[in-house]
């Protein structure tokens, strides 16, 4: 690699060439600050809040966009540059509904943070007014434009990286705003709910639709028997929430830290996850040896699957009919472990952990429902069970670790990697792999691992050849399905998740600051937590777990049997694009 | 979201043929998107949401895009315009005497905004910047004919003219 030399603040570094000025800084321990900027995402050097000093350059040049070079001298911290960046500030200010302290992202906000740190003004200029209408029409999110900057890194995100692209910059002047088109409500567009655009926001316009209210009242509500359980990567980053590490497993402490929030049994999803397994590995099987649809796509990423329902509803039998995770959990509590305890399913209040703010949509799902009974009651994120476990007052870092409740507990690694872009495939590929020949022992296939946007491998078990391949990111999703409709690639396998890198880079995730963000790969890190669990653990196959031998010998018979189809099983609805189409 | 609804969308044949060549011509060409719209405009008059979605689908691009660009410029319009347009100038010397308010009876009299056409398709309302009769200020203009010096209370005789 071809490096350059250069100095900031005098100092000298050395960077790979094609470094920009902000990359350089970097490396001498400076942090230029961001706004508009966002790592792989957006970069359009607009806001101007990264302006530097450049020796021989006129006037102030943006740090994000602008190349570094050999023996070029950079000034992050001169009288004008502060001057400037204050004032950037100070009108941002100034078209900004001030409301810190009723923010869920105060602390965590990057206007905030350098508007403390330069001691910008915040009346300087007269106050807009901010009267700009709230979108709240979704399940899952919020737009408050009235705390939007216009960055534009939600919009750099949905169209680029999601090619979902239901939000832009619209109109102009005094009016101009980030909406979709004619102003409809996000409810009557193509969203998926992956909330991609809400973790790349630097500030609070962007936030989940909150259901922390819903859960402390039902778990205050004696009547209510309260459940929560944990979606496989939240153990790999609730810690983010407390000042961790990236990448820490906090799994004991979550454990713990639920339990004091006051539910009655706090249980494992990786146990459904091992459950979808089972229930999608023979639907894979039986669709090759029958002759069925394929490719057979994954359903267990809810973003994805609205996503299709959308775009490419001609493809909805392609899909597994497996519900996810998530649902089945919920299927299965208000099924067979309401009856073998004795409790109406209506008393049930079930809360899932999730770092998806797509699920909040998924549990809504008429079709999925039984009797006009939801499977999950709440949906809630990552960083809504992080704000609870702050609002209770508990020292998180200080806990114990505590192990799941009994009877659903017990996982396998193969349920920990549902986490991460390709574990499901390799999940499946466990299960599947055994299934067409009992004597084959692959465990890591590894070449469906890692964060690359899409893998492609091809497996021969049993006599029979499996080409499978693996998209995260819906723009990859797109030029899968497309290279599949132009004949241009041919699978029977196909796993899909809407997040790019899975799960662990949810849309319901922590929120790092662009300091750790622009640097830092949060995906790797985190699923590194997930496939190091499973490594350590003895049970590594989805099927082998004895809580599988438990529930189709106390309840579901056999995998894909009848009674299979009626509680975890599910159909899929076409959509348009548009509520006015 | 008066932009998509008021009046029905009623191309022709010949024009969603004509809007067909136009989106061929630009489809491969970077930045094609702008005068994709403007020949669209030349083709319908305006820019309804059916027109932007035949344009977005047919170049690829997305609806949202293509609606950011349609309401960014000002040579775009979203609304039809009425058999009769009327436009009441907001330059500085007829603002001073308070066309302002000439523009919100226009708008009360015909319970539409200003950039809006009514459901009937007879009038549409705009705003303008100095047309250079400020001797005559505040100035409406309705299709080529100049009304000054009006009062508010002028304006619903004047309009009802034209409907007879
Ligand atoms: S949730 Fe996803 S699809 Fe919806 S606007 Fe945000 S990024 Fe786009
Ligand atoms: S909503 Fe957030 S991410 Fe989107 S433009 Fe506004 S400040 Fe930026
Ligand atoms: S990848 Fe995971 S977090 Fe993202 S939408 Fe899908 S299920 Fe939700
Ligand atoms: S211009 Fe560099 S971060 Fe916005
Ligand atoms: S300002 Fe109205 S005509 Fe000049």
């Amino acid at each position: 690699m071809e490096m350059i030399h250069l100095k900031i603040n005098g100092i000298p570094v050395e960077v790979p060439a094609g470094s920009t000025v902000l990359e350089a800084a970097k490396a001498a321990n400076v942090d230029i600050p961001t706004l508009c900027y966002l790592k792989d995402i957006n970069c359009i050097g607009a806001c101007r809040i990264c302006v530097v000093e450049i020796t021989g350059a006129r006037g102030l040049v943006a740090a994000c966009t602008h190349p570094a070079s050999e023996g070029m001298e950079v000034f992050t911290n001169t009288p004008k540059v502060r001057k400037s960046r204050k004032t950037t500030l100070e009108l941002l200010l100034s078209n900004h509904k001030k409301k810190c302290l009723s923010c869920v992202r105060a602390n965590n906000c990057e206007l905030q943070k350098l508007s403390v740190a330069y001691g910008a003004d915040e009346d300087r200029f007269m106050p807009e007014d901010m009267n700009k209408p709230v979108d709240a029409s979704t399940p899952y999110l919020v737009r408050d434009n009235n705390k939007c900057i216009q960055c534009m890194r939600c919009v750099a995100a949905c169209r680029n990286v999601q090619g979902v692209s239901v939000i832009g910059s619209i109109r102009r002047g005094f009016n101009v705003h980030i909406g979709s088109p004619f102003d409809v409500p996000l409810a009557e567009t193509s969203c998926v709910g992956c909330g991609q655009c809400i973790v790349a926001c630097p500030v609070g316009a962007l936030t989940e639709k909150s259901n922390e209210q819903k859960v402390w009242d039902a778990i205050s509500d004696p009547s209510k028997k309260v459940i929560f359980f944990t979606a496989p990567s939240v153990r790999a980053t609730l810690g983010e929430e407390f000042g961790e590490p990236v990448g820490t497993n906090v799994e004991g402490k979550m454990v713990s830290a639920i339990r004091r929030l006051g539910p009655d049994h706090v249980f494992n999803m990786d146990v459904t996850a091992d459950l979808t397994i089972v229930e999608e590995a023979n639907e894979l099987i039986e669709r090759i040896q029958n002759g069925g649809k394929l490719p057979m796509f994954t359903s267990c990423c809810p973003g994805w699957v609205k996503f299709l329902e959308h775009n490419y509803p001609e493809l909805l039998p392609n899909l597994s009919s497996c519900k996810s995770p998530q649902q089945m959990f919920g299927a299965v509590l208000k099924s067979y472990y309401a009856q073998k305890n004795n409790i109406d399913p209506k008393d049930l209040f079930v809360v899932s952990v999730i770092p998806c703010t797509a699920k909040k949509f998924e549990v809504t799902r008429k079709e999925q429902m039984r009797n006009d009974i939801a499977d999950v009651d709440v949906a809630l994120t990552t960083r809504e069970l992080g704000r609870m476990i702050r609002e209770a007052g508990i020292d998180f870092s200080a806990l114990p670790d505590e192990k799941f409740d009994d009877p659903f507990e017990t996982a396998s690694g193969a349920g920990a990697i549902f986490g991460a872009t390709g574990g499901v495939m390799e999940a499946a590929l466990r299960t599947a792999a055994v299934k067409l020949d009992g004597k084959c022992d692959a465990l890591e296939f590894t070449e469906v691992r890692g964060t690359k946007g899409i893998k492609e491998a091809s497996y021969t078990v049993g006599g029979v050849t499996v080409r499978v391949a693996v998209a995260s990111g819906l723009a990859n999703a797109r030029e899968i399905i497309e290279g599949i409709r132009k004949g241009e690639r041919d699978y029977q396998f196909v796993e899909i998740m809407a997040c790019p890198g899975g799960c662990i880079n949810g849309g319901g995730q922590p929120v790092q600051s662009d300091s750790v963000r622009n640097f830092v790969d949060l995906k790797t890190l985190r699923a590194k937590a997930l496939y190091d669990a499973d490594s350590d653990m003895e049970l590594r196959r989805s099927h082998e777990s004895p809580v599988m031998d438990l529930l189709y010998k106390d309840f579901f018979e056999t995998p894909g049997s009848h009674k299979c189809h009626e509680y975890l099983h599910t159909t899929y609805v076409e959509r348009s694009k548009y509520s006015f189409e | 979201m008066t932009e998509k609804s008021v009046i029905p969308f009623q191309g022709t044949p010949e024009q969603e043929a004509q809007l067909k060549e136009v989106i061929a011509r630009y489809h491969d060409q970077p930045g094609g998107l702008m005068p994709a719209l403007q020949e669209a405009q030349g083709i319908y008059g305006y820019l309804p949401v059916e027109v932007q979605r035949m344009i977005a689908d047919g170049m690829n691009v997305s609806l949202s895009e293509v609606f950011g660009v349609a309401t960014f410029y000002s040579q775009f319009s979203l609304t039809p315009k009425g058999k009769h347009r009327i436009s009441v100038c907001l330059g500085t010397a007829c603002y001073v005497k308070g066309s302002d308010k000439i523009l919100e009876a226009v708008e009360e009299k015909l319970g539409i905004k200003s950039g809006e056409c009514t459901p009937d398709g007879m009038f549409s309302i705009d705003s303008c910047r100095c047309v250079g009769a400020c001797g005559l200020a505040p100035v409406m203009l309705v299709d080529d004919d100049v009304y000054g010096k009006l009062k508010p209370e002028q304006v619903a005789a004047i309009i009802d003219s034209y409907t007879e």
